[in-house]
């Protein structure tokens, strides 16, 4: 029965994740994208340890969370260092730079 | 549903004793970080702003994932043996890493979204937004 408790925690997981994959799709800011991806792959890492559980080996796929959490964390810090110190985001993505709010008013 | 299957984990490991109050632990501290993620999942659809959005995911992303990582560990020990130690350690270094590595990660964004002038919204544009609703609700 300890299988069924993870199936549905994956699932009430995955269930959670559509409002954020809403937010990175539809996102008006590149940032709010990204944070999007990061969340998602925190959650990642949780639902690695859940799918160990279904094939009774945790100790194997806990090693996969670990590398995972370090990536998601190396490609978060790398692209926001690269966001910092080149060109702001606004003047890739509109031709016009201004001061301006992602929510219009 | 999810009380369901929660009380009848708790229910198998009845048979074994000292296993019921950290199995009943475990299962609580995951259904906590379900609650959290719900927080962050609603907050990142519902907030107004790059910034109010930043502080809902980074809170509760970090204490959602300690908290469902620490419980599925607590559920997995079923003995003292030296395998299950180990790997409830590396679950709880899992825990560590993410403790510190998410608000790490989310002061650089906003740092980065700072930087590439991106404005938070004022009491005015709040004031601005809300009268938009209000004539949108009226009409």
């Amino acid at each position: 029965m300890k299988e069924w408790f993870a199936i549905i925690m994956g699932a009430f997981l995955l269930v959670l994740m559509i409002p954020i994959l809403y937010r990175i799709i539809m996102g008006p800011t590149g940032f709010d994208r990204i944070l999007g991806v990061n969340v998602i792959g925190t959650k990642t890492a949780v639902i690695l340890v859940i799918i160990g559980t279904l094939f009774d080996r945790v100790d194997m796929f806990v090693d996969f969370a670990i590398a995972y959490a370090l990536l998601n964390f190396v490609g978060a810090i790398v692209v926001s260092r690269y966001f910092n110190r080149t060109v702001p985001l606004h003047k890739m993505e509109r031709p016009k730079p201004r001061r301006r709010r992602s929510v219009r008013t | 549903m999810i009380e369901m299957v929660a009380t009848t984990v708790v229910s198998e490991s009845v048979n074994s004793p000292g296993w019921f109050l950290v199995h009943a632990i475990g299962v609580g501290m995951g259904i906590l970080g379900l609650v959290f993620f719900l927080g962050t999942a609603v907050g990142m659809v519902r907030f107004p702003d790059f910034y109010t959005r930043m502080h809902a995911a980074g809170k509760g992303d970090t204490l959602s994932t300690m908290f469902m990582l620490t419980g599925f560990g607590l559920v997995m020990m079923e003995d003292f043996s030296a395998s299950s130690w180990l790997l409830l350690l590396k679950i709880l270094g899992i825990v560590l890493f993410i403790f510190i590595t998410t608000p790490t990660s989310s002061h650089a964004l906003m740092r980065a979204a700072f930087e590439d002038d991106e404005m938070p919204l004022g009491e005015k544009d709040l004031k601005k937004i809300r009268n938009r609703a209000r004539k949108a609700n009226s009409k």
